[in-house]
């Protein structure tokens, strides 16, 4: 029931609660009580928005930094990580495997804002070995979402 | 001048709805529920498939049965999926949708006079198709207390000494019914009894829900060789603009219709036969994605339907339901053009798919729940005004 529940939640979070247990089968105590279960487990941890800022006309810029970092001792990467991801400005930290260590996603309002955070906090963090800073230049597909405007349904609109 | 027209062929009766059909199809701000296909894009990588034997220059005819690849393909699903086994050289036509297939399969059975028991309501194309086969149709009007299943008993009472074949439209389009596997068992018993024939069209049968699987009436004891099975790629892979179906048989059968399809179409798309053989091989998970898509708008509207107060059998199949609206004095042709006309909703009369359909409406819920839910507001909005 879990699994079934946060599928379609993950897409359309602001189904009514009802609705959603006619959907599912089942009786809205049952999807109220495992909402309210994986919220306090953390297993939801937000209802969010996509938005596609580059249609608002509000500047943002994006960008993907790769950081090789030194692992600390007794702590590995996890105590790197939270000094990053304690920034406000920072969107998501992911440890990464491959070439480099951490994937941090960075959003501000310009590039040089951006680049003042990675010259001024990231690259002087003590265990912090080297940063590759990539702006994204459009975002085609988010969150499982095609930015583009969606189809219209091109269907007749009546067939047997 | 002398006529230059087939009498068979006039005689034959346009879909009386044509009109109200038109005017839905020029109406842009319509909402429409009455739509026979998926709302789904074919996967991708099915897409991706199609491109690149595209890209390859595979834009040659296949052999006429269909690319072995493909038949191959087709055998190993029909095994895996519903216990069928056909050799994949001799018992598989690949056909430009299954109704293709439905038409070389009564044309190659069928002889001036022979009976084709056709259960109604139920798609369009199986009467013309039976009388331009010089077949002649014989309807069984299904009824909605047995919630539009076919029992033995309306077959025993439509077979006569002409009877040959039997039209199986299980899961049914407009109903959404489906046949259990005792339902069939009591079909296949009249069937072999009376040396009967059947035309099994399973093109709904991955839309199946409930806890039943589909089952082919061809799985029955002895009824492989008396059974064509008809499916296809269109509702289960959304495909429909593919055209690409099949049929499975016995090879004496099939032998004689590959015989019409070789002359009157030569082969299926190639292009689509080559998305189709990834389609096979690698679309069971969108299926089963597409499936619980559907089905939890089938439970949304059933529940939205019952409390209306529209009466509204559970159908487990195909994307349909078929509630009853005789309860408001109109016909379901009435109904339909009023509520297209006060609500700007497109809903299919029940008797576009034969007499047995008056007093009742199809509703497709091949759409979003956003969609589904914004027509069924406007309908219930309607019913209400009704009611006053």
């Amino acid at each position: 029931m879990r699994e079934k529940i946060l599928t379609f939640i993950e897409k359309n979070s602001r189904i009514d609660l009802k609705e959603l247990a006619i959907v599912l089968g089942v009786d809205s105590a049952t999807v109220l009580n495992e909402l309210e279960a994986m919220e306090a487990e953390h297993i939801i941890c937000g209802y969010h928005t996509l938005i596609n800022w580059e249609k608002t006309g509000i500047e943002k810029v994006t960008a993907m930094i790769e950081v090789r970092v030194t692992p600390q001792r007794g702590m590995g990467f996890d105590k790197v990580a939270e000094r990053i991801y304690n920034y406000p400005e920072v969107e998501s930290v992911y440890l990464i495997s491959g070439g480099f260590d951490f994937m941090v996603i960075l959003e501000g309002r310009t590039l040089r804002e951006v680049s003042q955070f990675v010259s001024e906090k990231l690259s002087p963090l003590e265990s912090v070995l080297s940063t590759k800073t990539n702006f994204i230049l459009k975002k085609y597909k988010d969150h499982g979402t095609i930015m583009a405007e969606p189809t219209r349904d091109e269907r007749m609109k009546i067939t047997p | 001048m002398r006529n230059p027209l087939s009498r068979t062929i006039v005689e034959i009766e346009p879909s009386g709805i044509r009109k109200f059909f038109d005017i839905v199809n020029e109406m842009e701000e319509a909402i429409s529920l009455g739509v026979g296909e998926p709302d789904f894009d074919t996967p991708w990588h099915i897409r991706e498939e199609g491109i690149y034997s595209l890209e390859k220059g595979r834009t040659f005819y296949t052999s006429n049965a269909g690319l072995k690849e493909l038949k191959v393909e087709i055998s190993k699903y029909l095994e895996r999926k519903f216990g069928l086994s056909y050799d994949s050289d001799k018992e598989i036509i690949v056909t430009v949708g299954g109704s293709e297939a439905i038409d070389i399969a009564m044309r190659a059975m069928l002889d001036p006079g022979d009976e084709v028991i056709i259960p109604q309501p139920s798609f369009v194309c199986y009467p013309p198709c039976a009388l331009l086969a010089n077949g002649t149709p014989v309807i069984i009007e299904l009824k909605a207390e047995k919630e539009f299943r076919l029992t033995a008993e309306e077959l025993k009472a439509a077979v006569t000494s002409k009877s040959k074949l039997l039209v199986l439209p299980f899961p049914n389009n407009p109903t959404g019914s489906v046949m259990s596997r005792k339902d069939l068992e009591e079909i296949a018993e009249v069937v072999i009894e009376n040396d009967l024939f059947v035309l099994s069209d399973e093109i709904y049968a991955e839309l199946t829900y409930g806890e039943e699987p589909h089952v082919s009436i061809a799985s029955l004891p002895g009824m492989r060789e008396r059974t064509i099975v008809i499916n296809g790629f269109s509702k289960a892979y959304a495909m429909t603009g593919w055209r690409l179906g099949y049929a499975c048989g016995p090879g004496v059968i099939l032998e004689q219709m590959l015989k019409i399809h070789q002359f009157a179409i030569m082969c299926a798309p190639t292009t689509s036969q080559y998305a189709a053989v990834e389609a096979l091989k690698n679309g069971d998970k969108d299926i089963i994605r597409m499936r619980e898509e559907y089905d939890g708008r089938r439970r949304y509207l059933l529940h939205r339907f019952r409390e209306m107060g529209i009466p509204c059998f559970e159908p487990y199949g195909a994307f349909y339901m078929f509630p009853c609206i005789s309860v408001f004095g109109l016909t379901s042709e009435e109904f339909a053009e009023k509520l297209l006309e006060s609500e700007k909703v497109a809903v299919v009369p029940g008797t576009a798919f034969g007499r047995g359909g008056e007093g009742f409406i199809r509703v497709s819920y091949a759409y979003s729940l956003e969609d589904l839910k914004k027509a069924l507001d406007r309908i219930e909005h309607f019913v209400n005004n009704l009611r006053k």
